[in-house]
């Protein structure tokens, strides 16, 4: 195995490299795959068979330049109807890091889309129209970027070679956004002006807008932090699946795994098994065959405990001095994602962590408009790409934080028990659009993931 | 595995800060899919893993032993045998099974023809006929979770693929009515008689996939380096000529140094000119290179734009 390691020496520095995930959110004419197509092809990410499948297909449309849209467009309805109906994702790579971009469809109606796109994403590009500015549009993924608290909100201002590279325009645009997106609680915002037809500030520094001092779209992409100070976080770690191998070799192994879901697990620390409350000590932690002293999320782990106690998949682990509490009535912001509507009375699963448990939806007190921001009272009922409040009790209690502490274990599925669909997306605790917005936005430590 | 080590041994000292607790994008992925692999185990009754003795598969395999170890992995192996596999390929995937004491389930494409419910192709493809074999695999031994090995960077219909895929009764995947896939809570509910497809390498590249193979010191089939054949060229493409129907009239046999980039069936898998003889070379020439895996080497992918969104709606991976 040493000699393998020794031989791709030169790739040491590759391997090394951190990922960042990011999504891109955009109305259907403000060049989003333009933009996309712009960064894969300026990053040398577009190869020439793809780039020659392109070429093929656009000429035979009767098209003078490839449309690079058809490297992103992989479904058959999408190149005929010429839109992007579902998430697509990219993977490219320069020398300082690797992306996976989940590239998202910008149609109203697919608000559920860049849902789904930005819940794992490390930073989200928006980008608006040099000559439209902020629209509704924008205001909405600004508003699904906040809900899903994306770290990291770009403003990719384009097509600013059709407003004369005015300065003026941008700073305008620039000022209303960055407004609005803080008033959310979205914690950094960096504005780029750019021309993703032309090139300008995506991959090479513009020639045409010396006034703009700032990084260009994948200098940002590269630099931007994406490692937190996970020891902030208190541990959570849901256990997936219990390890007894009972062979000869291991007749009492009794490891617990599971992929940590925040903060850092010790050696020798305190820690309680919830809901259950029993508590133990961290007796071992094998990461993947090494064993190791200490491991931090997102490892996938197995911790084996000082005292056999009785733990299962669903149970989930914390240090003694920080656990969650447990609750079996969850207030939460969801979004609905599924073509049957979600009313009062519902009788639901609810998948949170590694656990599934039945579920009753109590409430429905209001439904956003992501437009204005206004709150419809007590709409009955959630149909698709609705984002609303819900009020849910839950059969078993669950050990749950708020979403804006933790995106993975304060988020969870509503599934519909009759035929497994997925019916919305939920985040638990206060939303930026509840009445406590003033502590959502003092609240800027829990934004570590 | 050395590269592991450093990183966790580094970490341990918190006088460094935050910066220890990044993963490098390897131990990122890595952990990921093991993660997708433990919800599998937690959450189906019959999984299977589709195992080639491909590099996917390989890594897939390599991946659940990690994830359960010091157990065995809980799962069977399940492979579709053309009929014009390499034998290198075979002889790997037979080693394997018997060296992690795993069992074997085998969909021959050969027996289906012999039997007369499939029916050759003109062109000699075997790599479409696979989907009824493996299809009635699945319903007949009642997997209802089948780890495939396929990555979104391969190609456009696959970049619209979710992590945990849902089939119906037939296989069939509907792009349409995909589940959204939102954090990492997979939905993995189905009616009895559908089955979920799993893809835990669904985030990794082709190249993520040398690089790990390296880094772990995996061991593969010959035929991924560098060694002369002889082959022979069909539609732009190297083959490599035996008994399973090539070269015809007209193609004429020459030994080259070649190596392959992706193994399939023999009819539809091209070899590619190389002289990387090391995992540092091909990584090297990986890195180099202007073509994708498939661009160079499928012929199946070629036949039209939408060749394989229609094949993956038939039930194929």
């Amino acid at each position: 195995m040493t000699s393998t390691t020794e031989q791709v020496g030169d790739f040491a520095d590759l391997a090394a490299t951190t990922l960042l995930r990011f999504a891109t959110a955009g109305s259907v004419d403000d060049g989003k795959s333009t933009l996309v197509g712009r960064l894969l092809h300026d990053s040398k990410s577009v190869l020439t068979d793809q780039l020659e499948a392109v070429e093929r297909v656009s000429a035979s449309r009767g098209q003078d330049a490839p449309d690079l849209a058809l490297l992103t467009d992989g479904l058959r309805a999408e190149r005929e109807q010429g839109i992007t109906i579902d998430v697509a994702y990219r993977y490219f790579a320069t020398a300082r890091r690797r992306f996976i971009l989940a590239d998202t469809p910008g149609h109203v109606q697919y608000t559920r889309n860049m849902v789904t796109g930005a819940s794992t994403a490390d930073l989200a590009v928006v980008l608006v129209d040099a000559r439209n500015g902020v629209i509704e549009q924008t205001r909405r993924h600004a508003a699904v970027a906040a809900l899903l608290r994306v770290p990291h909100v770009v403003l990719a201002v384009n097509k600013m070679d059709l407003v004369g590279y005015e300065e003026s325009v941008f700073a305008k645009i620039a000022e209303e956004f960055t407004a609005y997106a803080s008033d959310l609680g979205v914690p950094e915002i960096t504005a780029i002006p750019i021309s993703a037809l032309a090139g300008d500030n995506v991959v090479e520094p513009s020639a045409h807008m010396d006034w703009y001092g700032g990084p260009t779209v994948l200098e940002h992409l590269e630099t931007v932090p994406v490692s937190h100070d996970l020891t902030a976080c208190p541990a959570r770690f849901p256990v997936q699946y219990v390890i007894r191998p009972q062979t000869a070799e291991h007749p009492d192994y009794r490891g617990y795994a599971g992929q940590i879901a925040s903060g850092v697990l010790r050696v020798g620390e305190a820690v309680t098994v919830l809901p259950s409350g029993r508590t133990s000590v961290i007796a071992g932690i094998d990461a993947l065959g090494e064993s190791v002293d200490i491991a931090w999320a997102p490892q996938s782990v197995t911790v084996r405990l000082a005292d056999d106690i009785d733990i299962s998949r669903g149970d989930l682990i914390a240090p003694s001095a920080n656990p969650p509490a447990t609750t079996q009535d969850v207030i939460a912001t969801v979004c609905h994602v599924a073509d049957q509507p979600l009313s009062v009375g519902a009788r639901v699963l609810l998948k949170h962590t590694t656990r599934t448990v039945k579920a009753i939806v109590k409430e429905i007190p209001s439904r956003l408009t992501l437009d204005d921001l206004s709150q419809h009272p007590d709409p009955g009922q959630l149909v698709a790409n609705d984002i609303g409040r819900v009020v849910v009790r839950t059969a078993e209690p669950l050990a749950l934080d708020a979403y804006a502490d933790s995106r993975r274990t304060g988020s969870f599925l509503l599934i519909d028990p009759a035929d497994g669909t997925t019916l919305a997306a939920g985040m638990a605790g206060e939303s930026f659009a509840s009445q406590a917005r003033t502590s959502v936005q003092a609240d800027e430590e829990g934004w570590d993931f | 595995m050395t590269a592991t080590v450093a990183h966790v041994h580094g970490a341990a000292d918190d006088s460094l800060g935050a910066a220890p607790y990044a993963l490098s994008h390897l131990d990122a992925l890595e952990s990921e899919a093991v993660h997708i692999f433990r919800e599998v185990a937690g959450e189906f009754e019959k999984p299977v893993i589709l195992f080639s003795g491909g590099k996917d598969s390989i890594v897939m395999l390599h991946l659940a032993l990690k994830a359960f170890a010091p157990a065995p992995v809980p799962f069977t192996l399940l492979h579709v045998d053309t009929g014009h596999n390499f034998p290198e390929v075979l002889d790997y995937r037979d080693r394997a099974v018997a060296r992690h004491n795993l069992r074997l389930h085998v969909a021959s494409v050969q027996e289906y023809i012999d039997a007369g419910t499939l029916r050759e192709r003109p062109d000699g493809v075997r790599n479409p006929l696979q989907t009824v074999p493996l299809t009635e695999a699945i319903q007949n031994l009642k997997f209802d979770a089948v780890f495939g090995g396929g990555r979104r960077d391969e190609e456009k219909a696959r970049a619209k693929e979710r992590v945990f895929s849902l089939r119906d009764e037939f296989s069939q995947w509907d792009p349409r009515r995909q589940r959204p896939e939102l954090w990492q809570l997979y939905n993995g509910r189905h009616a009895p008689g559908e089955h979920v497809r799993v893809f835990p390498l669904s985030n990794w590249t082709e190249l993520d996939v040398w690089q790990y193979i390296a880094r772990e010191g995996i061991e593969l089939p010959e035929i991924y380096f560098a060694h002369e054949r002889e082959v022979f060229q069909r539609n732009g493409m190297w083959l490599t000529a035996g008994e399973w129907g090539g070269p015809k009239e007209g193609e004429t046999p020459e030994t080259r140094l070649v190596r392959y980039r992706t193994v399939g069936d023999m009819s539809c898998t091209g070899a590619v000119d190389s002289d990387a003889t090391t995992l540092d070379a091909v990584i090297t020439e990986i890195a180099a290179s202007r073509l994708t895996e498939r661009g160079a080497t499928r012929a199946d992918d070629k036949m039209s734009e939408a060749a394989m969104e229609d094949r993956k709606r038939e039930g194929y991976f």
